[in-house]
């Protein structure tokens, strides 16, 4: 939907200092855009890694964004729930949303059933973005999230696996 | 495999490190380690994880290593903790921060639940056999990669590690405090992190 170079863009334009990732078949095209912006990439092994790791960036006056797959999210939710809620530091994420626009490869996908609900649940404000002429909501969305010291997530719809 | 053979009282090796600490220097302490450490120090760069998400300490000092690679940040991790997240090792040793200490408290049990045994040490393992921490360190890529096994040791050789170039991995093998239970909160949870953020940037 969206090509690298308009993610490292946005995420210069935010101020983002490291973004902590495990790639999918859609968020992971953007790392070498990413890491040609300046922008430190930071590979993790389990999405569970990402958010400590984020804290302890921002803790040390960095600026991270987590950037993970839904299914991520899932492995992720003790992890997340410590940092977002328990310490309460604002640390932002963008999502993939794996099978939204697509389930042809996965039919029956349940990452469609449980996606939304876990990130309601879990307490996070978040914008889901289907089209690419949404690219200023995404911005729009994060940047007023960090205004407001409080964590926000970008729901990126995928189409494949 | 090394058999387990827990020897260093646990308060008097971390006690060795709270004398050899630098005062610039960061310590982050969970579970266990962060329960028997807030009774050692006071120090504004303590980072108390408690609450804690089980096995992130590792996780969060390397953030912290990463966004200050001027200070020297060094871990108190238990056994169980490392093993939740053995996968750190591999993403600490990807960044290669040279200011990195990771202190594996290796007990064998899950001590803050009761004592029940890890399944990497020997109790705990049909084999009766233990994990090697140092075998995953360096398989993982950490250069410096040490265990100790008496006191007299691990004070000897401390002030040397902490200055070597890292990451590091310790392990030490420590008998598990009997009766022990969880870390008790210190206090407000993101206080503490302004706090703790607010000493950091201090440091000059």
């Amino acid at each position: 939907m969206f090509s690298g170079d308009q993610i490292a863009s946005l995420l210069r334009g935010l101020g983002i200092t490291h973004v902590v990732t495990v790639p999918d078949s859609t968020i992971g095209q953007w790392e070498p855009a990413i890491e040609r912006s300046g922008v430190r990439l930071v590979r993790v092994c389990r999405e569970g890694e990402a958010w400590a790791l984020a804290a302890g960036l921002y803790l040390g006056g960095a600026q991270p964004l987590v950037m993970i797959q839904c299914t991520g999210l899932f492995e992720s939710g003790d992890a997340l729930r410590n940092v977002l809620h328990d310490w309460k530091l604002p640390i932002p994420s963008v999502i993939g949303y794996r099978s939204y626009l697509n389930q042809d490869t996965l039919p029956g996908d349940t990452c469609l059933e449980f996606t939304e609900p876990i990130l309601k649940t879990w307490k996070i404000d978040y914008r889901l973005i289907t089209e690419q002429v949404q690219l200023d909501v995404m911005e729009r969305h994060l940047r007023s999230c960090r205004a407001a010291g409080k964590p926000g997530a970008v729901l990126i719809a995928e189409g494949k696996a | 495999m090394k058999p387990h053979q827990p020897r260093i009282p646990l308060r008097e090796a971390l006690a060795a490190l709270r004398d050899a600490r630098g005062d610039d220097d960061v310590v982050v302490a969970a579970m266990g380690a962060a329960r028997e450490w807030m009774t050692l120090s006071s120090h504004p760069l303590d980072w108390i994880f408690v609450p804690s998400s089980m096995g992130q300490a590792t996780s969060l000092g390397l953030g912290l290593a990463l966004a200050r690679p001027d200070r020297r940040i060094i871990v108190l991790n238990g056994d169980g903790s490392m093993l939740m997240n053995l996968g750190s090792l591999v993403t600490i040793t990807s960044q290669r921060p040279r200011n990195l200490v990771v202190i594996v408290l290796d007990n064998g049990v899950y001590e803050v639940t009761g004592a029940q045994p890890t399944p990497g040490s020997p109790a705990g393992r049909t084999g009766g056999d233990g994990v090697d921490f140092l075998g995953f360190a360096r398989a993982s890529g950490f250069d410096s990669a040490v265990r100790f096994t008496d006191l007299a040791a691990w004070r000897n050789e401390l002030a040397n590690l902490l200055v070597r170039a890292g990451p590091t991995l310790v392990t030490l093998d420590v008998a598990p405090v009997p009766g022990a239970r969880g870390p008790r909160s210190p206090g407000p949870a993101p206080e503490r992190a302004r706090a703790f953020m607010e000493a950091l940037e201090k440091v000059e």
